[in-house]
């Protein structure tokens, strides 16, 4: 690939306009990214100290410090912050700096719908948090929020709840129509779709899936809506409506909605396995292929959310079948990674160091993910901490260890400064070890029989419970070094050059650090 | 009877700071790290089956991980400076496709055989339909006519750290369920709220108990004894508090319970045509009203506010017992506030009663007591 031709001759380039009103006016997508990031980041911290809250009461057996009913309430906005507000809206921050500057492009396609689509999240969030101080408390229904549970029997919060909802998926569709736009439409001549950067491909087909979805969970929770307020009864068995459509529907959405959490993060760590092992990617188009059968997957494999549900052995055994069936895509992509790093020349910088813990705790994830496909265990499995510990090993170590890498991977591009390679290292040893001490006796627990969403539990579980809790209070409170050492990089340091990694490639290193505010206003040449 | 912060206040609380320091150490179990060996064939064969998979999940693990920590430990930049070149290599990626399809369908079949036993919905020997409740179970034996509630038992101030808890702390009931040892027993599983779900780890049931649809399970266990489970689908505040315990008894024995249990229903229906003093059904009235109430309206009858209405006070419990009587019996629609007509006359008559009569309701209202026969009216209103 050849470096950028600057345009000298362009009047209208201007740089950042001042103060507050940058940031609430701004179509700059580098701005929106960052927008977005610190507002992931924000939401990061807070669905952590929820997290905090219910280790805290899960440290012994017994209830010390919240009721059952404050208990289910942090489950619950745990999740859906975790999910809505700190997983996705990272990565569409991410997006938005990497992709047009991957493909060559000058900005996003649709740069004032993506101030829109950014403003209008902290607004879902703040209503949801209000929920809290309402009567009656906030959802106490779990991420999931099965109906008649989040319907005839919800706290009256459960308006605010979908009103977020709404919010939040109005946000990620008009995100993701911007990803696809943009790609399909604003990539430099000769950046062709199979010349794409991994990043760039993992995006494309995650915003497919965002819009695939987002419109269903719009459905279900509508549907809620009507219930509640409307008299009908979609999921009221009383008035011939099924509890278990709502599941079906939730989980058309919510399968996908697992892959819109991991697929960038393959893409992540695609590039950064490929820098750091100063070799190319083992098999470009074989991890195209991986993820786009993953993603064709993701659309038929509902179902092993709700094996105990009592449906047809038919399904159970179609679903089992297809289920596993991901698994084969998914090791494409850990023996590619695996090969990559073979014969490669490698050094391990923090971002490094993340993705190969990706590889190793995600692999973990994926295994344990298998035996859940496995029905007649599934029966002993389900709701246990055994899920537990399964989603937290894919989606901590997974997407989040994988935001934590690109982030120390790209920083030195967007601040210009390298960040503390010391401290860099500390973060990951703290929040590896956090990580496995919390997550891992999860498994033990959940296999000796303590199911999920308990606020207390039998004595024979108590032990590695208390492991667990202290894990969880390691890997909380790294996460403040974390805060640290992104200040402490934005605001100065070791001047970045525009290489920034020996093994990087490209378009993004052939830009200046930090890049300028525009970049790519005339479109680069690729070969 | 759960939940009442107010406890707290009364008792000892460096009794409390004692046994938080000793409480875990007391029953210290850090062998429970695998799924047990269950009590039934089915549930042992899937045991064998969650070991299978996780034997070949731990090989593949150790494989692609010995790679990858060769590598790095063999291929960093200080031993191998000038990296490889290759990529790409069609027979490799035939065979990482291949063989993992292969070692999937080596899991899918004997997977695939033992559900194929598990969905055997053929009647059972006893047939007993189990309905969850916001926050227990009732079992109803459907041949036998037989049933009732199955509620937690473990002591509040064991919940709450104020005394030591015992050996079954949470898995232990007021009422278990038994069956015969040997028979097939059939379940028959629904829910009269939201969802819940009936699991019991020794038989390898779980089953989601929704209302509307009912789900059947089956078992036959050879071996007497006493086995626990739990809800495990997330239901409301008390989902960690509805356990179930399952007596296994010898045929003679179980019959013998059975005939036990007719003759307490018997002696109920007698209780009905009794002529019966406000005293005497506010007495039997409070313990139904600590079963079935409290977890919503409290034991100080204030509710919880913006959520379950409070009773104390209320114009309905105080002044309109018709209308009392008619949201026991129906529940009210569009709330929390289920239909309790599963319970007897003489329990309805008494919590009622104990309603009225309580928190100065019966100063406050008109203070007249429901009893049985006005529940029997109810039901069969004359024409």
């Amino acid at each position: 690939m050849s470096a950028v031709i600057e345009n000298h001759h362009d009047d209208h380039d201007h740089g950042p306009a001042k103060g507050i009103t940058r940031w609430l006016y701004t179509t700059n997508h580098k701005d929106i990214g960052t927008l977005y990031l610190w507002f992931s980041f924000a939401m990061f911290l807070i669905g952590g100290a929820m997290a905090m809250i219910i280790r805290a009461e899960l440290f012994q057996p017994g209830m010390q410090i919240v009721e059952p009913e404050f208990y289910n309430q942090m489950i619950t906005l745990h999740g859906l912050i975790m999910i809505f507000g700190g997983v996705m809206p990272a990565f569409v921050g991410l997006a938005n700096w990497l992709v047009p500057m991957m493909i060559g492009a000058p900005d996003m396609a649709l740069p004032r719908m993506n101030n829109l689509s950014f403003w209008i999240l902290p607004f879902a969030f703040f209503i949801l948090l209000s929920s809290l101080f309402m009567e009656g408390g906030a959802p106490n229904f779990g991420w999931t929020f099965y109906a008649p549970l989040s319907t005839t029997y919800a706290p009256p919060s459960v308006t605010f709840f979908i009103f977020s909802v709404h919010i939040m998926g109005a946000s990620s569709i008009m995100g993701a129509i911007n990803v696809v736009v943009t790609i399909m439409n604003m990539r430099a001549p000769g950046v062709t779709l199979m010349k794409m950067p991994l990043f760039v491909w993992s995006w494309l087909i995650t915003a497919y899936l965002l819009i695939a979805v987002m419109p269903v969970l719009a459905g279900a929770v509508t549907m809620m809506l009507m219930d509640i307020h409307f008299g009908t009864s979609f999921f009221n068995a009383a008035g011939g409506g099924d509890p278990v459509l709502f599941q079906h529907i939730f989980w058309f959405f919510g399968h996908p909605e697992v892959y819109i959490m991991i697929l960038p993060a393959f893409g992540i760590v695609s590039h950064i396995i490929e820098t750091f092992s100063r070799k190319q990617l083992f098999g470009y188009s074989s991890m195209v292929w991986a993820m786009l059968s993953i993603a064709i997957l993701s659309f038929v494999v509902w179902a092993h959310h709700m094996f105990t549900v009592g449906l047809p052995l038919a399904a159970e055994i179609f679903f089992m079948w297809a289920t596993m069936l991901i698994a084969v895509p998914t090791g494409v992509k850990v023996f590619n990674w695996v090969a990559t790093m073979f014969r490669g020349s490698l050094t391990f910088e923090t971002p490094m160091l993340f993705a190969v813990a990706f590889v190793v705790l995600f692999t973990i994830g994926g295994l344990s993910g298998l035996m859940l496909a496995i029905v007649p265990a599934d029966f002993q499995y389900h709701d246990t901490y055994f899920v537990v510990a399964h989603f937290h090993y894919v989606l901590v170590p997974g997407a989040i260890f994988s935001i934590m890498a690109a982030v120390y991977y790209w920083i030195p591009k967007w601040s210009g400064n390298m960040y503390d390679e010391r401290l860099g290292k500390l973060h990951f040893w703290l929040s590896f070890i956090g990580v496995n001490v919390t997550f891992f006796p999860q498994h033990f627990i959940g296999l000796a029989g303590m199911p999920r969403r308990y606020p207390d539990y039998a004595l024979i579980f108590a032990d590695w419970n208390m492991v667990s809790s202290i894990g969880a209070f390691l890997f909380g409170f790294s996460q403040l070094l974390f805060l640290f050492i992104v200040i402490k990089t934005v605001m100065g340091g070791k001047k970045a050059t525009d290489q920034v990694w020996e093994g990087a490639k490209g378009l993004e290193w052939t830009v200046a650090s930090p890049a300028p505010y525009h970049t790519f206003s005339t479109p680069p040449k690729v070969d | 009877m759960l939940f009442n912060l107010f406890n707290f206040t009364k008792r000892n609380t460096s009794l409390l700071a004692l046994l938080l320091l000793v409480s875990p150490f007391m029953q210290a179990d850090w062998f429970a790290l695998n799924m047990t060996r269950g009590s039934t064939n089915i549930s042992n064969e899937v045991f064998e089956l969650h070991m299978l998979i996780f034997w070949i999940c731990v090989a593949i693990g150790v494989i692609v991980f010995s790679v990858m920590f060769y590598s790095m430990w063999a291929h960093t930049k200080k031993k191998n400076p000038v990296p490889a070149k290759f990529h790409e290599n069609h027979k490799l990626e035939i065979a990482w496709t291949i063989i993992p399809f292969l070692i999937l369908i080596a899991m899918a079949v004997p997977a695939s055989k033992t559900l194929v036993k598990i969905y055997d919905d053929e009647a059972g020997d006893i047939n007993i339909q189990v309905t969850g409740y916001q926050w227990k179970w009732q079992y109803r034996y459907l041949e036998d006519d037989v049933s009732f509630f199955s509620n937690l038992s473990t002591d509040l101030d064991e919940i709450y750290n104020l005394v030591p808890k015992g050996e079954n702390y949470l898995q232990e009931v007021d009422e278990m369920v038994v069956i015969p040892a040997g028979k097939k027993v059939r379940f028959l599983i629904t829910a009269n709220d939201v969802i819940h779900s009936w699991w019991l780890p020794a038989f390898a049931i779980k089953q989601d108990a929704i209302p509307g649809f009912v789900n059947t399970a089956w078992t036959i266990v050879d071996e007497p004894g006493i086995y626990r489970g739990k809800c495990t689908e997330l239901c409301g505040k008390n989902h960690g508090f509805m356990p179930i315990v399952v007596k296994v008894v010898e045929q003679a024995e179980y019959d013998e319970w059975v005939f036990a249990k007719k003759q307490e229903a018997i002696k109920l229906a007698e209780l009905t045509t009794k002529e019966w003093t406000a005293a005497e059904l506010v007495e039997r009235g409070e313990s139904i009203y600590e079963v079935n109430c409290v977890a919503c309206h409290q034991t100080s009858g204030q509710g919880i506010s913006g959520i379950f209405p409070a009773l104390a006070g209320s114009d309905i419990v105080m002044n309109k017992k018709d209308r009392n009587i008619e949201i026991l019996m129906e529940g009210v629609q569009g709330a929390a506030m289920n239909s309790f007509s599963y319970l007897s006359e003489v329990e309805l008559a008494a919590v009622i009663t104990y309603t009225r009569q309580s928190w100065g309701n019966a100063e406050k209202g008109d203070g007249e007591i429901v009893i049985p026969k006005d529940i029997v009216d109810y039901k069969e209103p004359k024409i």
